[in-house]
This record gives C-alpha cells, sequence and structure tokens, in this order.
C-alpha cells in the first residue's frame, strides 16, 4: 500500500540552515546536509529545501549545497525558493535534485508549468500554493503570504493540474506557524478536487495534527518545519503513532 | 569492473552515479556504443515522457544495441518501461525486450503514484537480502501489468509487475537509487551479480 509521507522543510539561507518564525528572527541553525542525514536516517520519507536568501550568488551557493546533499542522502528531495526558468531547474536537477517547487513565477508565467513539465516530465514538478481564507473564498498569496491575487485556490489548483504539475504543495497562511493543526477541511476538498497528490503545509504542533491531516484532510503527504527542528516531534515518534492510528505509514 | 549508465538525455543520471558513489562504485555515464558493449553491467535510467524519450533513444541509435546486449542491464523507472513492448504513453513502441505493454492508472486511484510502496513476492539474486514487503520509492503514471517476466509485484489500483527479468535484462519501476539503504542494496545486488 502506498503510504503517506513525513516530509521536513530545511528553509535555507546562503547555503545554511536557518530556524525563526516566519522568516523573522533567523538564527543559524547549522549545517543542512548534517541536519538533512539525521531527518533521512530516523525515518523521514522526502525532503524539501526552500532557499530563501537574496544575494547574487544564491543559485551557485544553492547548486552546490543541492549536490552534496545529493551525494549523501538517499531519498528524495525537493528544491523550492527563487526558480523561474528552465535554466534554474536545469542546474538543480543536473546537481542531483529530485524534484523542484514553484510558486510566484508559475502564478506569474503559468506557462512554466507546461515548459518544465514537457521537458523534465510531471514527477519532478512541484507547485506550492500559499493560500488564506477571505470572506469564505481562498485566495491564492504570493511573497509568503504577503501578496493576494486575484486567484482562487481550487480554480487555481485545477490549472497547475492540467498545466502538468506533479504535486500541489498547499501552505495554508491562515495556519501557518499556529500550531494549531493543518488546514483539513480546505485539504480535503482540494484532495478531492484535484487527483494528484497533496502535500499539506503549515499548521503542525503535535502528532494527532498530521493524523488529522491524513484522515480528515485525505492529504498524501505532511510537511512540517519547526517542530521537527526544535525536537517537539521526532520523526520515529511520530511514524508510530501514525501507525498505530492504522495509518499507511512506512517505518 | 566496468559500470556503464547509459546517457540519452533523459534521465536522471546524477542520482544513480550519486547512488554507485555511496557503495563505492564508479561509472561511466555514456551513450558510446564501444563503451556500452564493453562494460560488465549497464543501467538505463529514465525519468519524463515515453514516447520522447524514446525519440531521444532513436536519435541516438542506441535502441537497436540495448536489445542486443549480452551483460547484466538494469532499465530503471522509464528505463524499465522503455524495455516492454508499448507504453500507453504517447503510444510509444519500445524495445521489445519484454513482451509487455505498458497501462496507465486510472483516476480512481490519484496519479502519479508519489511516495513510498511495499515490493513482494521478490523472485531474483537482485533481492537478495531484501526482505518481503519492504518500501521503495516510486514516482510513476504507466505501470507493468501482471505478466511472466515478473519478479517483484506492488500494488496500486491494482496488483503490477514492479520488477521483470529476462535472461540478463532487467527492470524496476521503482527507484533504488533513492529507496535508503535497502535501494542501494539492490544496486550492490545488481552490479555483484554473475551473469
Amino acid at each position: 500500500m502506498l503510504t503517506k509521507r513525513i516530509i521536513p522543510c530545511l528553509d535555507i539561507k546562503n547555503g545554511r540552515t536557518v530556524k525563526g518564525i516566519n522568516f523573522l528572527d533567523l538564527k543559524d541553525a547549522g549545517d543542512p546536509v548534517e541536519l538533512a542525514q539525521k531527518y533521512s536516517e530516523t525515518g523521514a520519507d522526502e525532503l524539501v529545501f526552500l532557499d530563501i536568501s537574496a544575494t547574487e550568488e544564491r543559485r551557485k551557493t544553492l547548486a552546490n549545497l543541492v549536490k552534496e546533499v545529493a551525494q549523501k542522502i538517499n531519498i528524495p528531495f525537493t528544491v523550492g525558493g527563487g526558480i523561474s526558468s528552465i535554466e534554474d531547474v536545469t542546474l538543480l536537477l543536473q546537481n542531483g535534485a529530485d524534484k523542484v517547487s514553484i510558486n510566484s513565477s508559475a502564478v506569474k508565467r503559468p506557462d512554466l508549468i507546461n515548459e518544465l513539465a514537457t521537458k523534465f516530465g510531471s514527477q519532478c514538478v512541484v507547485v506550492a500554493i500559499d493560500a488564506k481564507k477571505i470572506n469564505d473564498k481562498w485566495v491564492v498569496h504570493l511573497v509568503g503570504g504577503k501578496e493576494p491575487t486575484t486567484l482562487d485556490l481550487f480554480d487555481w489548483a485545477k490549472e497547475v493540474e492540467k498545466r502538468g504539475a506533479g504535486e500541489i504543495l498547499f501552505t495554508s497562511m491562515d495556519h501557518d506557524g499556529t500550531k494549531n493543526g493543518f488546514a483539513n477541511g480546505a485539504l480535503s476538498q482540494l484532495s478531492e478536487w484535484v487527483n494528484i497528490p497533496i502535500i499539506a503545509s503549515g499548521g503542525a504542533g503535535n502528532t494527532q495534527h498530521f493524523a488529522d491531516a491524513f484522515i480528515q484532510g485525505k492529504a498524501d503527504a505532511a510537511l512540517a518545519a519547526s517542530v521537527f527542528h526544535y525536537q517537539e516531534i521526532e520523526i520515529p515518534n511520530l511514524k508510530y503513532f501514525l501507525k498505530d492510528k492504522g495509518i499507511a505509514i512506512r517505518i | 569492473m566496468k559500470i556503464a549508465i547509459i546517457d540519452y538525455g533523459a534521465g536522471n543520471i546524477q542520482s544513480i552515479l550519486f547512488a554507485l558513489q555511496r557503495i563505492g562504485i564508479e561509472a561511466v555515464v555514456t551513450n558510446n556504443w564501444k563503451e556500452i558493449k564493453n562494460a560488465d553491467k549497464v543501467i538505463f535510467p529514465g525519468v519524463g515522457e515515453a514516447s520522447s524519450a524514446m525519440e531521444k533513444l532513436i536519435e541516438s541509435g542506441l535502441h537497436i544495441l540495448i536489445p542486443t546486449l549480452k551483460q547484466p542491464v538494469l532499465g530503471i523507472c522509464l528505463g524499465m518501461q522503455l524495455l516492454c513492448k508499448s507504453s500507453e504513453e504517447g503510444a510509444t513502441k519500445g524495445l521489445g525486450v519484454f513482451d509487455v505493454d505498458i497501462l496507465k492508472f486510472s483516476n480512481s486511484v490519484k496519479v502519479p503514484q508519489m511516495g513510498w510502496n511495499t515490493i513482494y513476492q521478490l523472485k531474483s539474486s537482485l533481492f537478495e537480502g531484501i526482505s518481503e514487503y519492504e518500501y521503495m520509492y516510486l514516482v510513476h503514471s504507466y505501470y507493468a501489468p501482471k505478466n511472466s517476466y515478473a519478479i517483484a509485484f506492488t500494488n496500486y489500483e491494482t496488483e503490477y509487475a514492479t520488477a521483470l527479468r529476462k535472461d540478463n535484462f532487467y527492470g524496476v519501476q521503482f527507484h533504488p537509487e533513492k529507496s535508503g539503504v535497502y535501494g542501494e542494496k539492490i544496486l550492490k545486488n545488481f552490479i555483484t551479480m554473475t551473469n
């Protein structure tokens, strides 16, 4: 049986892991490769690296990091942050990334999804969608939730699927950072609305939240950052908890 | 020991190269006939869309060479599918090593299948040291239905052939290079197998 995936997310700035709340007050959290190795050895099913640096050497630093991760880590990983062209993706895949995640660049130029899916295959195209509920409508936001668009979450999700996305990483801005659980209502609607896998993101605070995301939210995977970084949840404990609940989990 | 990874512009070759390095094996990435022919083991990777991958294979002429190889050959993911007779994806004619028609998963399940699933009824030295129902990482929208070449199965929508063998040809739908230590073990088994 296909298992539900647990995905730790590492925020990367200038080649180092950083921790902080909503990208504020960032603290160095060490070597991303070492952290990635720890996660993969303790049962993470995949990893996501989100690059938030804005320097000119960004692309090169990130490519070097991706290469080092790919050499040492034996599970799949996705790289996101500032990717907006075929050239960006080529560089990352050549260095060993398995998938890339695009967000604002896809909203600004939706054809990018088609181009990447045609050139590299849908399996490596993750479209990240940040959305916030406004007047009973889920509105897609850019720039980490700061900039609203005119797009509806469900319309946009359908469109990215049609254009060839292999997976959707859905972050509820209303839940992100709250530690009160994932946006299970929207998640389950989304999961039934499109036929590609959905990664739930935003709101993980305890192990029950993951169970809820999989059972109520019907998510295929759940992503979290701080609960893993601050060791509030250990991956092996989480996985045993979920398995006990009857959820298909790789132990 | 010479290991050749076939380069025809349609595979995540880097991941396979790195996985081999992790288990201490050097390989060459090549589209050179002589180098491929003289290798002790050949790995035939592939990701992406079947018909365009097949076109690239034909452009390089490797579609003629590959079915004639005599040493152990391992097709991975799309590589395995291209070793089959045909694929529903882009109505592609494959290399025909395995007399199997690749089909698409229906919409009753999420497509692609993406993530870790089990492999079972393991029937080959390729799986030496691997337990029944071990987890492997898979990403695919098309699959090989049950057939007489099957040496392992996975269940997603239906029970399908997740690994194939005919003589010196092996194919795996999953990604051993991305499937943790047990995936690396399968690669090691392939590299060290005697024909």
